[in-house]
């Protein structure tokens, strides 16, 4: 069964945005999957109706037919198709639970770190849990509109607002959970790829919406350790 | 002995005076014939499409320019872009598609095509305008008040829409809530009357199956209304308390729950898409028909699929809000429940291709409009089934590609069914017949830059750009030339389109000033409004020669008859 899945993921859009997830390729592959689907629907539908147009022009001499669709031998023209479109959204939703329940439901166990991504009027804090690895913790690292975070290691991040919804969005990873005030949501990703990526704020927060920007550094192993150790607060 | 002088009298009246109520410009705000309250809703309706397509004129080329001074408004501020972007969505949807395509032409329609003098209601129709048009001056005055219109997005979410010192905007957003409220009790008003008149004033032998589709359709449509709205109205009522009073019915802080107000407008938000779609649907059926001389594939079955459209659009709200933090679990009821409805609406789809299917097709202005109406909104339809996929909604969720997918169903409805009904009951509506030559020109001038307009904006939503950004310059990521050029190329298709309206308007002033009368049935069609005058006067027909219905709307083509078409009303 997991193998039939496994056909599903594939990335097929990256010029338009990179690829940075463990799981944008499931994304990807889902977005894929239906694009062929509805896309052959589209294409059939689009080139009979034209069809019908051209061929059923009005000409002198030649009538419509009187055909009212109530008979079976008609009917079966769109009970047939409209069971195959049932047929293929059942196909969709298998293949869109699937990428919904390992994305918003199936948190890893264990994640390597927890961060805790704080939405406000209109800039992103960032709290990084520091060289213990423990939020909440005097070493804790805070940052404004700039998240550091290593290449291949998973993570947690809870979500929160101070006023407004926000919605935290990184394209490249395919991850996007609105922000709600007087709650915590918990979510996860997985960085593949390094890189200086953005965050954009997706849901509407006010005057400053559209510079409600900031970007996440994925970094490798070394250089992350390195601004860890750069940006430990002093200790008391 | 009275009775047949009391008769007389009756029909006198009718054939002298155009009105009973008050004469001169007082008639039009105080009438209450159907078709001027039409007429009202329809003019209304256009006056706020102006502005609403200024407004889209203002931001596209703020993202096409960004800094730019745009030209008629000069330099758009952050806050002015999310107030345009927020009235823009409000003003097209409850000021232009309801007005227009339910209240203008179901005022017009209902009665004359069910065969009734007038709505069974005329004073709460009168009513439903009024209110109305105080809702439309509300509306107005929210964008002119200090602070600005309000600019927290057409979906109004609360905290930001209920808290001014976080929308900076008191005045405005109050009103905006008060705006809204008024013109959904305007809807309720005018509902009643379409179904009413629909069950109670039939004309003799026209049974429930003899109505045209387009009648079911739009009082389908506002049954789904009347349902749907009660719970957002109770909600706009809080959110307005949240405002003045401050209470915290959305406050997390007082106990509140902001996503409450998500439930309450999206249970409403989302059969109010049927709401404007049944009615543009029931016109494409009107004329397909018509021009193809075709009967309608399965009449039965078209009203079976909006009755199960209907029912199945109170089920499918939360997609709007997969990833609004709502639990996981619940998304996964709603993919099903969204991509269910896709079933019902691509039947109808199907029963447009099996209705063309042996026709005798003249592509006149109306079929065009008509045919561009089912060609361009599968397209809305089949990118709804990515954003249905909650899988996927996770990528797309608020960014453009959800922007071009429902403009990809809401300008066909609004726009193209909107002129598909306008041109096709033009005649009747106003007694002169539209010229062809200049309506294809702005068919084709409006079609081809709608598309061009969009295509772009579904490219820059797979690439993560999101919605209500007023400047992508600080995302390095949206920055690039390749990105920018489509959407100016999208904005300079916009300005195409909006100066093809000119043509329309020419066209319409042209229409007016010509001599020439169009006879009663200039299409050949059946329905019953064509068997009147055109226009028709008070009354709609002669009192004493009221139509008789003998069969349903669309027997075209029947054999062994000389014309090609048998009006509903014709003894056999």
């Amino acid at each position: 069964m997991n193998r039939f899945f496994e056909f599903f993921e594939f990335s097929w859009f990256d010029s338009l945005v990179e690829v940075g997830s463990s799981y944008a390729e499931q994304i990807d592959g889902l977005i894929l999957t239906v694009l062929i689907i509805v896309g052959i629907w589209f294409l059939a539908a689009e080139y009979i109706f034209l069809h019908f147009i051209l061929k059923f022009r009005a000409k002198p001499g030649r009538r419509g037919e009187y055909i009212d669709g109530k008979n079976k031998r008609h009917k079966r023209w769109i009970t047939i198709p409209h069971l195959c479109v049932l047929a293929f959204d059942v196909l969709i939703i298998l293949v869109s639970f699937r990428v919904w329940y390992n994305i918003k439901m199936d948190l890893p166990e264990d994640p390597d770190a927890v961060i805790r991504v704080i939405g406000q009027q209109w800039a992103w804090t960032f709290q990084h849990p520091g060289a213990d690895g423990e939020l909440d913790t005097p070493d804790d690292i805070f940052t404004v509109d700039e998240l550091h975070v290593e290449n291949e290691k998973t993570y947690h991040f809870e979500l929160q607002s101070t006023d407004v919804l926000h919605s935290f969005s990184v394209p490249v990873w395919r991850i996007k959970q609105d922000a709600i005030p007087g709650r915590t949501i918990t979510g996860w990703f997985e960085p593949t790829r390094t890189g200086r990526y953005d965050v954009q704020c997706a849901e509407i927060c006010g005057f400053g919406h559209g510079v409600m920007a900031a970007h996440v550094m994925v970094e490798d192993a070394e250089t992350h350790a390195a601004w860890v150790a750069a940006n430990t607060p002093a200790a008391q | 002995m009275v009775e047949p002088a009391v008769d007389l009298t009756h029909g006198h009246a009718h054939d002298d005076h155009a009105d009973h109520g008050p004469q001169g410009w007082l008639k039009y705000l105080w009438s209450t014939d159907h078709k001027v309250i039409a007429m009202q809703y329809l003019f209304t309706g256009i006056f706020m499409a102006l502005i609403g397509g200024f407004m889209a004129y203002v931001f596209r080329m703020q993202l096409a320019f960004p800094g730019m001074p745009v030209p008629g408004f000069g330099i758009v501020s952050p806050g002015e872009y999310n107030a345009l972007v927020t009235n823009h969505g409000t003003i097209m949807i409850f000021w232009v598609a309801m007005p227009v395509l339910l209240a203008a032409f179901g005022n017009f329609l209902i009665p004359l095509m069910v065969g009734a003098d007038d709505m069974v209601f005329p004073k709460i129709n009168r009513l439903s305008f009024q209110v109305f048009f105080v809702s439309t001056i509300v509306i107005l005055a929210s964008l002119v008040v200090e602070g600005g219109g309000f600019a927290g997005a057409w979906t109004a979410y609360p905290p930001l829409s209920a808290d001014s010192t976080y929308n900076l905007t008191p005045l405005g957003s109050t009103l905006w809530v008060i705006g809204v409220g008024l013109e959904f009790v305007a809807f309720l008003l005018g509902g009643i009357n379409f179904i009413t008149t629909l069950m109670n004033s039939r004309a003799p032998g026209m049974r429930a199956f003899d109505v045209p589709i387009v009648v079911w359709m739009i009082v389908v449509a506002s049954i789904l209304f009347m349902l749907s709205v009660g719970p957002l109205l109770a909600g706009a009522i809080m959110l307005i308390f949240d405002q003045t009073i401050g209470t915290g019915f959305y406050n997390p802080a007082t106990g509140g729950d902001p996503i409450l107000w998500q439930h309450l407008f999206w249970f409403f938000g989302h059969p109010e898409v049927y709401v404007v779609l049944l009615p543009a649907m029931g016109v494409v059926i009107e004329i397909i028909t018509t021009f193809a001389r075709k009967k309608l594939f399965a009449y039965r079955t078209v009203i079976f699929t909006i009755v199960a459209t209907g029912v199945l659009s109170f089920f499918v709200w939360a997609h709007h809000q997969f990833i609004a933090g709502i639990d996981p679990r619940m998304a996964n009821i709603f993919t099903v429940t969204t991509l269910l409805i896709s079933v019902p609406i691509a039947e109808l789809c199907f029963i447009y291709i099996a209705t063309l299917y042996g026709g005798s097709i003249t592509l006149s202005t109306p079929m065009l409009w008509a045919l561009a109406f089912v060609a361009e909104f599968l397209i809305g339809g089949v990118t709804g089934i990515f954003l249905g996929a909650a899988g996927a909604d996770i990528y797309f969720h608020d960014t453009y590609f959800v922007l071009a997918h429902f403009h990809y169903t809401f300008f066909p409805i609004a726009i193209i069914g909107t002129f598909a009904a306008l041109t096709y009951w033009f005649p009747k509506m106003f007694g002169k017949l539209l010229d062809e030559r200049l309506g294809k020109w702005h068919f084709w001038l409006t079609i081809i830059p709608f598309n061009m307009i969009f295509i772009p904006l579904f490219v820059l939503g797979m690439g993560g750009q999101h919605r209500r950004i007023y400047n992508y310059t600080h995302f390095p990521e949206l920055a690039g030339d390749g990105f920018q050029s489509m959407r100016i190329i999208a904005t300079l298709s916009l300005l195409v389109m909006l100066g093809a309206q000119f043509i329309f308007l020419y066209n319409c002033i042209k229409t007016a000033r010509s001599k020439k009368k169009a006879p009663r049935n200039p299409w050949k069609a059946n329905s019953l409004e064509w068997t009147t005058e055109s226009p028709p006067p008070h009354g709609n027909w002669h009192p004493d020669r009221m139509p008789v219905v003998y069969r349903g709307p669309y027997e075209y083509s029947v054999p062994g008859r000389e014309d090609d078409y048998w009006p509903q009303n014709e003894p056999k």
